[in-house]
């Protein structure tokens, strides 16, 4: 980093917390509206079919492809700075740390024991 | 004083071309900075948020996996057309809640007050949906509880058609654990509501405010934090429908 | 740096000729709404020191009633029912009305927005709302002591708490909700200042490492706290609805219960503890006239400290039926959280290494805090380990422990803190000697009262009862006699700094001649904290910017 730009930079403008401000257009929004209710039929539909194991997987797969695109779109994540777009990154890892961790205590309680 | 390490030497220079808005709060140097901050802050909230809802959908995972027979059965006998109308219905509310949004940035204040009076009204009647279900439990005796009634899962009423039982019959001891569904079931979806109710409150507010113009002169931070909320409930439910309706809806077709 | 030795010791400036600033935060406006509705950082700050001190001490009398009961071996001051609702008093009040906004919502509040050089916090209202949800959390702990108390030990256990119980769960559950919600608020304004706020040329690594601790702590209170408000919820909704969740009879598993609360009390230990650090790194910087050594690896233990922290929970639950496997797993990353503690530690005594060590009072309770901690850190280091677990842990062995962690370490680093920035908060020194003295005392008493624990526990006395065998009596008299010393070290300041807040020598603005930016400006300061914003060019700790600054200045003056 130039020793010049540490001297005109109020706001942090030059580093990756900030990104220029995007005003999404409502054809976009109207896209995601089709995407999501089209993702909502499709869960629907398949939770019908015996898939067996795949059945939480697809319904598990479409949710979660559901919550990115409201995530970039709806919450603007797809415009925003590499900060927020860490943030959203960070819950979602910590929510898997809870899981995975504590998981590995359920799965491995009874190993052994047979 | 001698405080003054060294003077700003542009330290007015962002200020050229806009008046700076009434809103700007003084310990922000530019109204961007602000911005920028009240989002952020938006988003941490959400973070907690997100582990908030996390120690239910984890409890959820475990129980569901040690007492799937129960978990499918109790999951069965939720209504899935009121459910999937539901999320049509908050998909709806989020969209409009989007464009909302895009109202203020372009500073149309007529347009953003429908926005948001939409969002409202179809905020109104997921919760509305809701209750209708919930009463439903009350009356099929699915609130965990005193009055909690594990027959039909134990004894599965017999189907007119075919003469057999609509659903494998469970041992009791299997079927008491239909009530830890119903439970993380009232308390997922009560806890999602309660956002929602939360939400309903300050969009009553900020529609007063929009109606008074406050966010249609380039002011749009509350609107757009807001939306940020509104959505992330949105996503909770785009969770809530799959796990909690259509664990395993096959073997009643 | 040691090359220059000679250059680097610094003259304290000659304070009989300082004078208090017309204007500043404290008198800018008056009366008690003035206060009640502040915005101001330092303002807010100054309130949450306030309380915090109360609950400290109401904290402390069931400390010693508690010690008061475990003089003699027989079971006579008090049933054995009180007995359990005074440490569980003990505790609530202490960790979440004291330890948890012990330094970050105090000296935090007050000092990071200017340590970064910012006029305030990001979001004013926030943080006063933060303090008045403390409040309320607060009230609710009251109530339910005024009520009768609870006995659930301050973690909540199910299923005592939920099945067993007959005192005020619910009422003191309420409480730490409530007050769970003012950490997040302040560690959410942290970041969001940190990440915003910063003054020109203040970068990441430029700044001061209290800030970079507070960061890290800041991080772990809006992960973790939100676990702890869930679970609390549902303990409560167990306990008045009976839910099952916890409930073995319906199918529910306590030790989820115990997976959930510990996800949120682990990292706990590490919000109390990182911000003490962080004062420590200042203290023993400003009173070794050096830059902290490694000061980019100190930096970082901080974030990696944090992040270790949310892989070892099931290290308190060992004995509890966790899977073998999951266990040995767990026990490993337990280990590594030692290594940053360790870098942190070590890179301390590089930094008093041929450094101008001065003794003032802050600098005898930082060198309180290395030693304590690192006893605190490495008896830690047993207990991670599975096989001396069992033998040690729900003995007196773990409270010793965590004692020496939570006091010898957070409590001694909140006390360097507050006499390290009294100057600055207040505009006036505290008496030198005599705090010195209680520095002395209060090291003294901790370790008399603690030590003795650790034998005690080792031997195999259990925690949590009134009474126990006669054999064991000589070392709980030892511990008695130090936890009144150590009373005795932590009324001194009460009464003396009270005193200086009128009597005090005027400090002027940088009595320690410290580098950081708040040392820079006015004491007390001004309610905007700078006149101009500050462009930083210089790195934490530059004690040869410092001189050169003033050596300018002497020559405008003259």
């Amino acid at each position: 980093m130039s020793e010049h730009d540490q001297y005109h930079d109020p706001s942090n403008v030059i580093n990756p917390e900030h990104a220029e401000h995007h005003v999404v257009q409502p054809i976009t929004y109207i896209a995601v509206f089709g995407t999501l209710l089209l993702g909502t039929l499709i869960t629907v539909l398949a939770a019908d079919v015996d898939m067996g194991v795949f059945n939480p997987i697809i319904a598990l797969g479409i949710a979660s492809f559901k919550a990115v695109v409201v995530i970039l779109f709806f919450m603007h994540v797809k415009w925003q700075s590499k900060l927020i777009k860490m943030t959203v990154g960070a819950g979602f890892f910590t929510f898997l740390v809870l899981i995975t961790m504590t998981l590995s205590d359920y799965i491995s309680r009874s190993w052994g024991l047979w | 004083m001698d405080n003054a390490i060294a003077t700003h030497p542009h330290e007015h220079a962002e200020h050229h071309e806009h008046v700076a808005l009434p809103q700007h709060r003084h310990h922000f140097e530019t109204e961007q900075q602000q911005r920028e901050a009240g989002s952020f802050g938006m988003w941490l909230f959400l973070l907690t948020e997100i582990m908030f809802f996390g120690g239910m959908f984890f409890a959820y995972l475990l129980y569901r996996n040690w007492y799937n027979p129960a978990f499918v059965a109790a999951s069965n006998q939720l209504n899935v057309k009121e459910g999937a109308i539901n999320t049509v219905i908050l998909i709806a509310s989020g969209f409009f809640m989007a464009l909302g949004v895009w109202a203020a940035e372009v500073r149309k204040q007529k347009l953003l007050v429908i926005f948001l009076v939409l969002t409202t009204i179809f905020g109104f009647a997921f919760l509305g949906v809701k209750a209708d279900e919930y009463h439903e439990k009350y009356e099929k005796h699915h609130i965990p509880g005193a009055s909690f009634d594990i027959r039909e899962f134990v004894n599965p009423p017999i189907d007119a058609k075919t003469g057999q039982p609509d659903q494998k019959p469970m041992s009791p001891d299997m079927a008491q654990k239909t009530q830890l569904f119903f439970f993380l079931y009232f308390a997922m979806t009560g806890m999602h509501a309660f956002h929602m109710i939360l939400g309903l409150g300050i969009l009553f507010w900020l529609i007063w405010r929009a109606n008074r113009g406050e966010f249609s002169a380039g002011y749009v931070a509350p609107i757009e934090n807001f939306g940020l909320y509104w959505h992330f409930v949105d996503i909770v439910w785009l969770f809530l429908f799959p796990l909690l309706y259509l664990i395993n809806r096959h073997p009643l077709k | 740096m040691s090359a220059t030795t000679h250059h680097t010791i610094v003259n304290l400036p000659d304070q009989s000729t300082a004078e208090l600033p017309k204007r500043n935060y404290l008198n800018n406006e008056h009366g008690l709404l003035s206060w009640l509705l502040t915005g101001d950082h330092k303002r807010i700050g100054i309130l949450y020191l306030i309380s915090i001190t109360f609950f400290f001490f109401l904290g402390g009398a069931f400390a010693g009633l508690i010690r008061l009961e475990l003089l003699t071996p027989q079971p006579d001051l008090v049933a054995s029912d009180t007995y359990n609702k005074f440490f569980t008093m003990h505790g609530l009040i202490m960790i979440f009305l004291f330890l948890v906004p012990s330094v970050p919502a105090t000296i935090g509040n007050f000092l990071i927005p200017i340590m970064i050089g910012a006029k305030d916090l990001a979001f004013p209202k926030i943080n006063l709302l933060s303090w008045y949800l403390y409040l309320g959390g607060a009230l609710f702990t009251l109530i339910a002591l005024v009520q009768g108390g609870v006995d659930t030990g301050w973690t909540f256990t199910t299923p005592l708490s939920t099945h067993y119980l007959n005192t005020h769960v619910i009422t003191a559950a309420t409480g730490v909700f409530i007050v769970g919600f003012s950490s997040i608020f302040t560690g959410l304004n942290f970041i969001v200042t940190i990440h915003r706020m910063r003054a020109p040329g203040m970068t990441w690594f430029r700044m001061p490492l209290f800030v970079w601790s507070n960061y890290a702590a800041s991080i772990l209170m809006v992960l973790g706290t939100p676990v702890l408000a869930i679970t609390i919820v549902l303990v409560a909704l167990e306990r008045t609805l009976g839910i099952g969740v916890f409930d073995p009879t319906k199918g529910g598993d306590p030790l989820l219960f115990q997976h959930l609360f510990w996800f949120y009390s682990h990292p706990a230990v590490y919000i109390m503890i990182l911000p003490g650090m962080g004062v420590i790194s200042e203290v023993i910087s400003t009173f070794s006239r050096k830059r902290v050594f490694g000061y980019t690896a100190v930096a970082f233990s901080s974030v990696a400290i944090a992040l270790f922290g949310f892989f070892v929970w099931a290290h308190h639950m060992f004995i509890m039926g966790v899977s073998n496997y999951s266990a040995l797993v767990f026990s490993l990353l337990t280990m590594l959280v030692a290594v940053p503690s360790a870098i942190k530690v070590f890179n301390w005594a590089f930094t008093l290494q041929k450094g101008s060590i001065t003794f003032e009072t802050p600098m005898l309770y930082a060198f309180a805090f290395i030693g304590l901690f690192t006893i605190g850190g490495l008896t830690g280091v047993f207990l991670g380990s599975l096989g001396m677990d069992i033998h040690l842990t729900e003995t007196y062995f773990i409270v010793a422990h965590f004692h020496y962690v939570m006091v010898g370490g957070m409590l001694m680093a909140f006390l360097a803190g507050i006499h390290f920035w009294w100057p600055k908060m207040t505009g006036r020194m505290y008496p030198e000697s005599v705090s010195k003295l209680s520095a002395v005392v209060s090291f003294i008493g901790f370790n008399l009262t603690f030590m003795p624990q650790f034998i005690l526990g080792y031997l195999g006395m259990p925690r949590r009862y009134h009474a126990y065998p006669a054999e064991y009596q000589v070392l709980n008299v030892l511990s008695t006699a130090g936890a009144t010393v150590l009373g005795v070290g932590f009324l001194m300041p009460l009464i003396y700094l009270a005193w200086s807040l009128k009597y005090g020598a005027i400090a002027g603005n940088n009595p320690w001649q410290a580098t950081g930016l708040e040392w820079q400006i006015q004491s007390p300061p001004l309610t905007e904290n700078f006149i101009e914003v500050p462009i930083v060019d210089h790195e934490a700790y530059d004690y040869e910017w410092l001189e050169h600054k003033t050596a300018n200045e002497v020559t405008t003056v003259g």
